[in-house]
């Protein structure tokens, strides 16, 4: 027998799982495979639909156990960098409008200032989570519900023969009364700032909180509201995305340092090469099934959240380290 | 570093040894590892403790079977337990407690079951078990421990013995000889970093005999430990440096996937 106060070494060998990785921030052990196949999975969606993925990939993170603080905050980056290439894509093309931009950041930079600041305050009151999910709950699922009605309205109509007017007509709606008008010379159109920035505020808070880039609700409000022409509206929301989102990553860093970089990384490598294959596919589907099935899609990722908050949960108590705010 | 530890160590054995010199019973214990290094692919350790029972002349015969009590803790810090209730058809955070300077970490280990030990009272009063170890709550202006079967607290208990993170076992610790004894502490993956006290105590018929201390402490390497001690204390340059790499990445997949 060794001598008590002898250094007597017994350690169990640790098990060699190379696929689990430590997430430095989340701090949870995950599969390295399965985050980067969510992020070619959600990459190729919005290859496939031309949309951020946003509000796919923070419910999916918050789904294998990631904590819906650290998810929002990590997918804002992995939204910057997808948001990123695509900036480019359209900058060399000329499709984006620069005074829009600037327009629309005035407005993206506060809003996502005041989201950072509501998220906080939550999460020191214990109700981030449950303003998570409620948010993802009634935008997912009225988002969700209304492409999957126009989807199948518009599959309708060309089985029946009638040919598919693009809506855009000339008529002027209350919008284009207000005061502080502005001429956008690369859109073509004259515009008053106020709904611009309005716009701005409120993709920004909602990018800032709910961890969305926004650019698929951006988008239909850029073509009818604000009449954007089609040819400047993707590459112009996704300059809009990228500005916030690099923002909201600072923010997020800097006062909740809730920023899983480990975790962004490998989604961004998982995003843009799902997303060039997706693309692909997206160009061999028609455009109103495509709708459809991103519309049911979303409906989905809504309802899920909903039963979430809806059956009893298993466990009522939850431990949080810091103080109650 | 580490042979500073070690005199330190011993100081500490001298010092315990001299206070209790004129007791009948003294305790001689060391722990395999006085630094635990965690890296990424950690997944779980044992250290063991092994200590020693010494007796002298002045020792009362009837002392021959004895007792023995071992708690770990961990770092302390605030945390807040909160509960669920059904508001408007749907499940929300409603009520909460604030444990106010909490072990991260507890185990608490003995030969024995604690009621074997001692009496109820004496239970309490050396915090022997979960149900008497000291949580304090600071429930409106006031600081206090509740009851053990308070729901908060109970609850508490019930989600950290979960995570691997409290600990109780009443036949941990073993004699090897009935003066010789050792236990391995469990530390998970999950183990918070810092400075952990291990102390032992002796019984001897329902009351302390001996009693003495030893710590040891957990360090994170790797990149991931880098990565996490970064976002915390330098925010702003983390926060940087994960914009530049979610630029890079985005130009580099235009680069990379370039169609024109």
């Amino acid at each position: 027998m060794t001598m008590p106060g002898a250094a007597i070494v017994s350690w169990r060998n640790p098990r060699q799982t190379r696929v689990q990785l430590y997430l430095p921030i989340a701090d949870v052990p995950v599969n390295i495979f399965l985050i980067l196949a969510m992020g070619a999975a959600v990459g190729f969606v919005s290859g496939m639909f031309g949309i951020g993925g946003g509000f796919l990939m923070t419910p999916l993170l918050i789904f294998v156990g990631i904590t819906p603080a650290v998810a929002v905050a990590s997918v804002a980056s992995h939204i910057a960098a997808s948001s990123c290439s695509g900036a480019i894509f359209y900058w060399r093309r000329r499709a984006i409008d620069p005074l829009l931009v600037l327009v629309l950041l005035i407005g993206g930079i506060s809003g996502t200032t005041l989201g950072v600041w509501t998220f906080t305050r939550l999460r020191s009151l214990g109700q981030l989570d449950l303003m998570i999910a409620l948010s993802y709950v009634v935008l997912l699922t009225g988002v969700g519900v209304a492409m999957f009605y126009e989807g199948l309205r518009a599959m309708l109509r060309l089985r029946r023969g009638v040919a598919v007017s693009l809506r855009r007509s000339g008529s002027h709606s209350w919008i284009h009364g207000l005061p502080l008008k502005m001429r956008f010379k690369r859109s073509k159109i004259y515009l008053s700032v106020i709904p611009v920035v309005v716009v701005g505020l409120v993709i920004g808070f909602i990018g800032a909180v709910m961890g969305i880039g926004g650019g698929f609700i951006l988008v239909p409000i850029m073509i009818y509201l604000l009449r954007v022409p089609t040819s400047t509206v993707i590459g112009t929301s996704m300059v809009l995305t990228l500005v916030t989102m690099l923002f909201a990553t600072m923010l997020h860093a800097v006062t909740n340092h809730l920023v899983d970089a480990v975790l962004a990384l490998i989604l961004m490598t998982g995003g843009v090469t799902g997303a060039q294959f997706g693309a692909r596919a997206g160009q061999k589907i028609r455009g109103e099934h495509l709708r459809m099935l991103l519309g049911l899609l979303i409906l989905a990722v809504g309802i899920r959240f909903a039963v979430e908050l809806v059956i009893r949960p298993d466990e009522l108590f939850t431990i949080r380290e810091g103080a109650a705010g | 570093m580490i042979a500073r530890r070690a005199l330190i160590a011993i100081a500490a054995l001298l010092i315990a040894g001299a206070a209790t010199a004129a007791r009948a019973e003294r305790l001689i214990v060391s722990v395999s590892n006085h630094r635990v290094t965690v890296t990424p692919n950690y997944s779980g350790e044992e250290l063991v403790l092994f200590g020693a029972v010494e007796k002298d002349a002045s020792a009362p015969a009837a002392h021959t079977a004895y007792d023995l009590v071992v708690t770990v803790t961990g770092p302390r810090a605030d945390m807040v337990t909160r509960r669920k209730e059904r508001r408007f058809g749907i499940w929300i955070n409603a009520d909460y407690r604030q444990f106010v300077q909490v072990p991260t970490y507890l185990a608490i280990f003995s030969n024995r079951p604690f009621d074997a030990i001692g009496s109820p009272d004496m239970q309490r009063r050396q915090q022997l078990g979960l149900n008497n170890v000291l949580l304090t709550q600071r429930v409106g202006p006031d600081y206090a421990d509740v009851v053990p079967n308070d729901a908060f607290r109970s609850a508490f208990i019930r989600l950290r013995t979960e995570e691997g993170l409290y600990r109780e076992a009443t036949s941990a610790v073993t004699f090897l000889t009935p003066t010789l004894f050792r236990t391995s502490i469990p530390l998970p993956a999950e183990v918070p970093i810092g400075t952990y006290n291990v102390e032992i105590k002796l019984f001897s018929e329902g009351s302390l005999a001996a009693h003495t201390e030893t710590a040891f402490e957990i360090v994170k390497v790797g990149f991931e430990q880098f990565v996490a001690t970064s976002a915390r204390q330098n925010g702003l340059i983390y926060g940087l440096a994960t914009v530049c790499m979610a630029l890079m990445s985005g130009w580099a997949a235009s680069i990379v996937f370039r169609k024109d």
